[in-house]
């Protein structure tokens, strides 16, 4: 799956014949076009993807491309994609999944899929609200979010998708926003070329029930001093002129302008994917406005996958015994006797 | 009536006793499972039918000496085919007085105590509520009362081993087991090899209990407490090679047959629950079969996981009781709606709610027929017994893959924990399964259509991964042979008739419903039954003959869709008695009232435990008396 060759496949072979319906101006469009463009580079045929959603507008995705695909139910998309991976065969399988689903009525299996690290891509589409429903509040809703079902301003503390992420031990976890395509696909193919969990949250902008909640990310005017762009051994630089970046200050990880109370370009921290949770956790924690928010991959280990653990140990248990065992001799088990034609016990 | 033939090593006599009824009881860490357990085993291998049921707590180790802390294992042995545990207990083992307590009111009149003296101490008499001690103080005087010294018994078996206090103490139910066997006339051996073999690496212990169990034997054989013993003759038993099973054993490994009989792998998704746990611990055992066993975190991740493998072309399972299968009914939803093969298993217990969790009850019928939202038909399986759940798990995995369905495996805390023995089937005389996987488009223009219907009325199972046969499931409304979404009425009513007569089709595939005991005519009664009751009713149909009633039975394992003869049958009983014993309030009541406009009548019973065969027998003797009396 060399991105060298010429490709095999075109974004046309990843296309279903169902009518895209998502509401004109979706973000979702963007992350359907980024991802046929991924699947186009990583020149694996059509049927070897699966794409298994829940409940949400982003779920509707299966539909819209032509390779194995399930629409399941509200928040069990991880759940049904861990069995779907685990057991033959071993496919190429992507979960869309969106704040709601994932975070609220499906956080148990976002949280159980993670640690166990099943080799699958955890597309997030967050868009800070429910959209199917017609716009209520969301997990990741900020506090005094006023909504249809908030008319007086969300009491909830939001929940940080990455911080949970992290939490769970994910062995990626990356962040991408919807308006930013090249971002968005280098994001995604990584994401799709690493080996265990990877997750991925998609800022995703809901035009018609929570237009520019994301703006300060999405926005070309403002972004550059919004967002750091992370990459692995590169310094967290962000700002139109590059002159802003992030320095260590203790514990934490504070914004600082290049060239202003003598800080240098020394001083600005180098992104390391594979360094320990702690730093990872501390830029996941950035939130706008107090902070820019990082963007990129911000953790990339690599870790045995449940999937592969499973099916070792199926492998291992048939070898110790010598092969598949005999049926017959399981229905026996350990204790038998025998009664003759006369139906007299016979003993053992 | 018992007959006395005087031969026993020791000059007492031996009474021939036609069955027995025993039952062990003691604290939760008595080993009173192991004991029952180890004495079923002998019973079988000498060659008695036996059936047994555990009577434990839901708390694990309740404070000892309390009578909630009471742990029970029952066992009815006999020389002729038995179908229960028992109705009333001919010997009573109590290890304390709690145990006693809390067992006795099932003993016989003139039944047999075994109490284990040194458990009678005034703070355990306290704990279980005794005022004075029930051993000497004359009130249990229609008993016969043997109170042995057990736990000191032990102490001084085992001295010269070394071993004292608390270990020493715990080989008691050892003791206990011995004395019963003597009692008997069990075989030790099949005692001692089990011993041998559970404690292979601890000598001290391996010595210990053998010199515990043989005390135990040699005090019934040498001391004056019992005047005599019994004998139950070898039952006649159809040929063949026998062992042990309890449902949940029978269930798991039907799966494992199931799935090499159709050369699919089985995964299956579970989060632990009683009294389904043991599926679980069971199937985990057998990876080498390629069993994969996922441990979920949650009822609802368990069976999402499953039916995401049934999408990639395994065996999906999931197992529960009642409280997950409530989790559960949305996805077995999306199982209806993208028809796909699922074995989902109820391991019925007493409810609502949490319940009675380690007690028997048949009240989820109605849970797994409709409790699901929508029209979302799926077929229902009821083994009746420990044994028939080994065939019912390979039927069910045959119509969960020919008709490309959920099936729901209705089983209950009582056959899932009972033993009995089982006629072990050859596997050479197995039917395989049949399963095909498209490889061609099935439309025109090379399209794949995953809704095309088979003579079945079954759907394609197209393998991901195969070229050509990309396609979408999922749960919103699919149209009509291309599985397309659909929001149209008219589809939409053909799609909920379609499911609905998918699965009434699966009438032809299953057995005709047999009827037990009906001469040439329709008899006065029809006793119907399903699931764990099986044994009750057909006893109490027997003794009912011997009364001079004419009784007939039929025991349902098929309820959804019913037999393709039940209503045949019904009519036959139409102006007769029609009586449909259950541990629910009437719901295999409703469904046949419902479906065929018969006046049938509940015998029910809701109380965490099952039928006594008297009980049957009773309601249906006083039924017929009145009626002679009134006409």
């Amino acid at each position: 799956m060399s991105a060298t060759e010429s490709p095999k496949y075109t974004v046309k072979d990843f296309a279903s014949d169902q009518d895209v319906r998502w509401c004109p101006g979706c973000g979702d469009y963007s992350v359907l076009a980024a991802v046929k463009k991924v699947l186009v580079n990583l020149g694996i045929a059509p049927e070897q993807y699966a794409f298994i959603s829940g409940i949400g507008c982003s779920s509707r995705f299966p539909y819209y491309m032509n390779t194995y695909g399930m629409h399941s139910i509200h928040g069990r998309a991880l759940a049904v994609a861990t069995g779907f991976k685990v057991a033959p065969p071993d496919m190429q399988t992507v979960v869309i999944t969106g704040d709601g689903d994932a975070l609220s009525i499906g956080g148990n299996h976002t949280i159980h899929a993670l640690r166990r690290n099943v080799d699958f891509t955890v597309l997030l589409f967050n868009n800070e609200i429910y959209g199917l429903t017609k716009g209520q509040y969301s997990p990741t809703s900020p506090i005094g979010k006023k909504t249809k079902s908030s008319p007086y301003g969300s009491l909830d503390q939001p929940l940080n998708p990455l911080a949970i992420a992290l939490a769970a031990e994910a062995s990626f976890v990356a962040r991408t926003v919807d308006m930013h395509p090249k971002h968005l696909q280098e994001t995604i193919e990584r994401a799709m070329r690493h080996k265990g969990s990877s997750f991925v949250e998609i800022y995703q902008n809901c035009n018609i029930f929570n237009d520019g909640a994301m703006a300060h990310a999405q926005d070309r005017k403002v972004r550059a001093d919004n967002v750091v762009e992370i990459k692995h051994g590169e310094p967290m630089v962000y700002g139109k002129e590059l002159n802003k970046g992030l320095m260590r200050k203790g514990r934490d990880v504070i914004p600082v302008t290049i060239g202003e109370n003598g800080v240098t370009m020394d001083d600005i921290v180098r992104h390391d994917e594979h360094a320990p949770v702690g730093i990872h956790a501390q830029l996941a924690r950035l939130k706008y406005p107090a902070f820019p928010e990082p963007i990129g991959v911000i953790r990339a280990v690599e870790r045995p996958t449940y999937n592969d653990l499973v099916n070792d140990q199926v492998a291992d248990a048939i070898e110790a015994r010598g092969g598949r065992p005999d049926l017959q001799q399981l229905l026996n088990g350990n204790s038998t006797w025998e009664v003759n034609e006369q139906g007299e016990t016979i003993g053992r | 009536m018992p007959l006395e033939t005087p031969v026993d090593p020791s000059g007492k006599p031996i009474t021939d006793v036609p069955n027995a009824t025993i039952r062990f009881a003691g604290d939760s860490g008595d080993g009173m499972q192991l004991t029952g357990v180890q004495f079923t085993n002998s019973s079988a291998i000498f060659g008695n039918d036996v059936s047994t049921m555990p009577d434990f707590p839901a708390e694990i180790r309740a404070p000892a000496g309390t009578v909630y802390g009471v742990s029970g294992f029952q066992l009815q042995f006999s020389s002729s085919d038995i179908y229960t545990p028992g109705d009333e207990v001919d010997t009573l083992v109590a290890m304390n007085p709690a145990a006693l307590k809390v067992n006795l009111s099932d003993l016989r009149p003139g039944g047999i105590i075994i109490a284990n003296e040194d458990g009678f101490t005034p703070q355990n008499l306290k704990l279980a509520g005794y005022e004075e001690n029930p051993l000497t103080d004359g009130s249990l005087d229609k008993y016969r009362v043997h109170p042995i010294p057990m736990t000191q018994a032990s102490l001084r078996a085992v001295e010269e081993l070394g071993v004292i206090g608390k270990d020493a103490a715990r080989c008691k139910n050892f003791f206990a087991l011995g004395v019963v066997c003597w009692l008997y006339g069990r075989p030790l051996t099949p005692i001692l090899t089990f011993i041998q073999n559970k404690f292979a690496k601890n000598e001290t212990i391996r010595e210990a209990n053998t010199k515990v169990l043989k005390a135990g034997f040699y005090l019934g054989e040498t001391q004056e407490l019992f005047d005599r013993s019994y004998r139950v003759p070898k039952a006649k038993l159809p040929p063949g090679t026998y062992r042990e099973i309890h449902g949940n054993e029978a269930i798991a490994l039907g799966l494992v047959a199931a799935s090499e009989l159709s050369n699919k792998s089985l995964f299956y998704g579970s989060y632990p629950i009683t009294p389904a746990s043991d599926i679980l611990h069971e199937l985990a055992k057998h990876k080498a079969f390629g069993v994969q066993t996922f441990q979920a975190e949650d009822e609802i991740a368990a069976i999402c996981a499953a039916l995401g493998a049934s999408f990639g072309g395994a065996i999906g399972m999931t197992a529960s009781a009642g409280p997950g299968i409530a989790l559960k009914s949305e996805a077995m939803g999306l199982a209806v709606m993208m028809e796909l093969p699922l074995i989902v298993v109820n391991v019925q217990r007493g409810g609502p709610s949490t319940g009675l969790p380690t007690k028997v009850e048949q009240a989820d019928l109605m849970q797994v027929m409709y409790g699901r939202n929508g029209e979302c038909p799926i077929p229902v399986l009821a083994p009746r017994s420990a044994a028939d759940c080994f065939d019912m798990a390979i039927m069910a995995t045959r119509i969960a893959l020919r008709y490309m369905t959920p099936v729901v495996i209705l089983s209950d805390g009582f056959i899932a924990n009972s033993a009995e023995p089982w006629l072990i089937p050859s596997v050479s005389d197995m039917e395989p399964i049949k399963v095909e996987h498209p490889q061609e488009p099935n439309g025109e223009d090379d399209e794949f259509l995953p809704y095309l219907r088979d003579e079945n009325l079954s759907r394609p199972w197209a393998l991901p991964g195969t070229p050509k046969l990309m396609h979408r499931l999922g749960g919103l409304e699919k149209k009509d042979v291309t599985g397309a979404v659909n929001y149209e009425p008219a589809n939409h009513q053909k799609m909920v008739n379609m499911r609905q007569a998918k699965v009434n089709k699966i009438a032809e595939f299953v057995p005709e419903q047999t009827i037990y005991n009906e001469t040439d005519e329709a008899a006065d009664v029809l006793l119907i039954g399903w699931g764990g009751t099986y044994g009750a009713i057909r006893e109490a149909n027997r003794l009912l003959i011997e009364m001079g009633h004419k009784v007939s039975n039929i025991h349902i394992r098929y309820i959804h869709p019913f037999p393709r003869n039940l209503g045949e049958i019904l009519e036959r009983y139409r102006g007769k008695h029609i009586i449909v014993p259950e541990l629910n309030n009437g719901q295999l009541l409703r469904l046949i009232r419902a479906e065929y406009l018969v006046n049938a009548r509940g015998l029910n019973k809701v109380q965490g435990k099952p039928f006594m065969v008297s009980e049957i027998v009773e309601f249906v003797d006083n039924l017929l008396t009145k009626e002679k009396k009134n006409a």
